[in-house]
């Protein structure tokens, strides 16, 4: 959470290659799949508290750049997962507001036909692989994509995101190891809005200087980015991920960040564990789009017009969404075991022996 | 043809005839490549097949095992060795929602072609840490596969189903059978291949039927031969093999056959696998049965050490023979 202090060079990387390829039309592409993520978590909020959704709801809103920044930078054979704050990277990728929000809503229409709800987003033909619940479970999950990678002779990586509460994790430690140990092309991004739920990074945390700097334990490259500037996050995960992918070296980026809203909706202490003053700094001053925004006016390529309508469009497409999914119909009774076993799902030769389910 | 393996090189077998089939099964574990397996079920195919297929991994099994996981999402196909069934613990996240319900919660999206397999047993005087027999646990959650083996032939036949099939598969083998010869049919008759949820009769009797699976079925067998001899007791032994599929039509059809059920169980009594069949034969077959189900089962305590007493924890023939003439 730490971003770069007063007396820190500042460098622009919006100097860097990764950058200067940029064309206006990709900037601009930038600024809106932020913004349409900021509008559909603002409109599912909306939706959950009154009462539309079960579960939880993990906004991401205040980290947009980290998805959309690192995400932006995907090729054909790269691959990601991320814990349950998984909405934007959802979106990020090119899964649609509609079957984003009709799972939150437990439609058959859900990207998961309403089996997976909020913390489950899957979307495997867009390299997308979840959307999970356990903190940290992913992260071996993340090392076997890169695996696999590695395994067929694809030059890829496999960007594993995981929260700062998810760093004291053993499964995270031994993907660490194995990563570093077996060379797998795999870049873990440490998405560090300083709270690991109601705790705070240094209640949670024992670490010198920064929590990738763990990396160093496995002789494996690190780097801490300052996640409110998307140039920055484009040019640090960059380099981490052509290391993956052309030398096979595993890296650990800390991408400091920072959550408006609490853990899920359901944190009744949101504004217990912080202060107001502090929420209002980074709304303020380190809000990613309004950066973000502000840079591509100042560079001539974004005008206040273009800005708005995009902002309007991202509320109509997300209000549009919602439409979607209240109309859309609930899962049937009769589908509840289909997608437990390949086998059956394909009424393969297999799945005809013997019984597989078991009810009364 | 058949030739009489090793259980150990029953399942060799298996292995090394599906890493030649496909490209994609890759064998890892701790101690399977170079140390030639902790049990000696991989021995030699680290030097036959090389590092890309038979690979060693450090003592981590969360790690391991959810890296296998992610790497059969992109369609490799490992078979993961677990030195010990009981390690299972200390990666139980992986295994379960992981593997059993990645699937799921993508809405049918995503499939994971793996196999774990390894020893999971009492009887070897190693305490309760790795002594766990958890066929019934992993069993009790839908989109898993586990099956348990009690013979050679069946130990290679199931290996290689549980490698082609799409779905994930955990193979509860036996360090006590490891050593066991049996019968086992050549590679050159044709391809070996049982399939999942096909129980075998493996004794035909009349008088009741032992339905087991894994090394009670040996037991169970050792039972039947005495009882035929010193009482005129026709047992009938039904190996269930496969434990989810279930083979339930051969469970009936014994017990519509014998009219008694006695089964045996490695596991605990409480919520075990012979408790799932005991419901079944219940439900289904409830004006067939002449009498109570009964059980032979671990006696319920965690696993004891002493080489003086482990023996009488678990089943053996002997508890298999006096529970059948306490049924009479």
């Amino acid at each position: 959470m730490s971003f770069a202090s007063a007396d820190t060079p500042q460098l622009d990387f919006a100097s860097s290659p990764i950058n200067q390829s940029l064309t206006p039309e990709d900037k601009i592409e930038l600024f809106r799949k932020m913004t349409r993520i900021r509008r559909f978590e603002q409109a599912s909020l909306k939706s959950f508290s009154a009462g539309k959704m079960g579960g939880f709801l993990h906004l991401y809103i205040g980290q947009e750049s980290v998805a959309v920044g690192t995400l932006s930078l995907c090729g054909e054979n790269d691959h990601n997962i991320t814990a349950y704050r998984c909405h934007a990277h959802a979106l990020a990728v090119g899964m649609s507001m509609n079957e984003c929000m009709a799972e939150l809503y437990g439609k058959a229409t859900g990207c998961s036909k309403g089996k997976g709800g909020s913390m489950h987003f899957f979307a495997p033909d867009k390299n997308f692989w979840g959307g999970h619940g356990i903190v940290a479970g992913q992260t071996p999950l993340g090392l076997g994509l890169g695996y696999g990678l590695k395994y067929k002779g694809l030059e890829g990586c496999a960007l594993t995101y995981l929260g700062d509460g998810a760093v004291n994790q053993g499964a995270f430690h031994e993907s660490l190891n194995i990563a570093a140990l077996f060379e797998i092309p795999v870049v873990f991004i440490i998405e560090n809005n300083g709270y690991s739920m109601g705790t705070s990074q240094k209640r949670s945390s024992a670490y010198r200087g920064c929590l990738a700097q763990r990396a160093e334990a496995y002789d494996m490259d690190w780097d801490l980015v300052d996640g409110s500037d998307v140039y920055q996050v484009r040019a640090k995960a960059h380099i981490a991920m052509e290391r993956a992918r052309k030398q096979q070296k595993p890296a650990v980026l800390e991408i400091a960040t920072y959550r408006y809203y609490g853990h899920s909706v359901a944190d009744a202490n949101a504004k217990k564990y912080r202060t107001p003053e502090e929420i209002e700094n980074y709304k303020k001053n380190h809000d990613p789009i309004r950066l973000w925004e502000r840079r591509l006016l100042n560079e001539g390529v974004l005008s206040e017009e273009l800005a708005k309508q995009i902002d309007n469009e991202a509320k109509q497409e997300a209000a549009a969404a919602v439409e979607f999914a209240e109309q859309s119909p609930a899962p049937k009774a009769e589908e509840i075991m289909d997608d437990v076993y390949w086998e059956t799902d394909n009424d393969t030769e297999a799945s005809k022996v013997g019984q597989h389910f078991f009810n009364d | 043809m058949s030739r009489k393996l090793q259980y150990r090189h029953a399942i060799r077998e298996a292995l090394d005839e599906e890493l030649a089939r496909d490209e994609n099964v890759v064998i890892m574990g701790e101690e399977v490549a170079q140390y030639n397996g902790a049990y000696k079920v991989t021995e030699g195919l680290w030097e036959k097949w090389g590092c890309k297929r038979i690979v060693d991994t450090p003592i981590s099994e969360a790690g391991f095992i959810g890296m296998g996981i992610g790497a059969s999402m992109l369609g490799v196909r490992p078979v993961m060795e677990l030195m010990f069934w009981s390690f299972h613990s200390v990666a139980f996240d992986q295994l379960v929602n992981n593997a059993a319900c990645v699937r799921y919660m993508s809405g049918g999206l995503i499939n994971v072609p793996i196999v774990m397999r390894g020893p999971a047993n009492g009887g070897t005087n190693v305490g309760a840490t790795h002594s766990h027999i958890p066929e019934g646990l992993f069993a009790a959650f839908p989109g898993l596969k586990v099956c348990a083996p009690a013979t050679p032939s069946d130990a290679k036949g199931l290996m290689k189903a549980a490698i082609r099939d799409n779905d994930p598969v955990y193979v509860m083998e036996n360090t006590l059978l490891y050593g066991m010869e049996g019968e086992v049919p050549d590679p050159a008759d044709g391809d070996h291949v049982v399939p999942l949820g096909k129980a075998d009769v493996k004794r035909e009797g009349s008088d009741l039927s032992i339905i087991a699976h894994g090394r009670s079925v040996i037991h169970a067998l050792a039972a039947a031969e005495r009882l035929q001899e010193e009482k005129g007791i026709s047992a009938e032994v039904l190996d269930l093999r496969s434990i989810r599929p279930l083979d339930t039509e051969a469970i009936l059809a014994t017990v519509r056959k014998t009219n008694n059920v006695l089964l045996v169980d490695e596991s605990k009594g409480f919520g075990g696998v012979s408790a799932m069949v005991s419901h079944i034969i219940q439900d289904q077959a409830f004006d067939y049965l002449d009498a109570p189900v009964k059980r032979v089962t671990t006696i319920d305590a965690p696993a004891l050490y002493s080489p003086h007493l482990e023996n009488d924890q678990l089943p053996n023939p002997q508890r298999i023979f006096d529970k059948v003439l306490s049924m009479r």
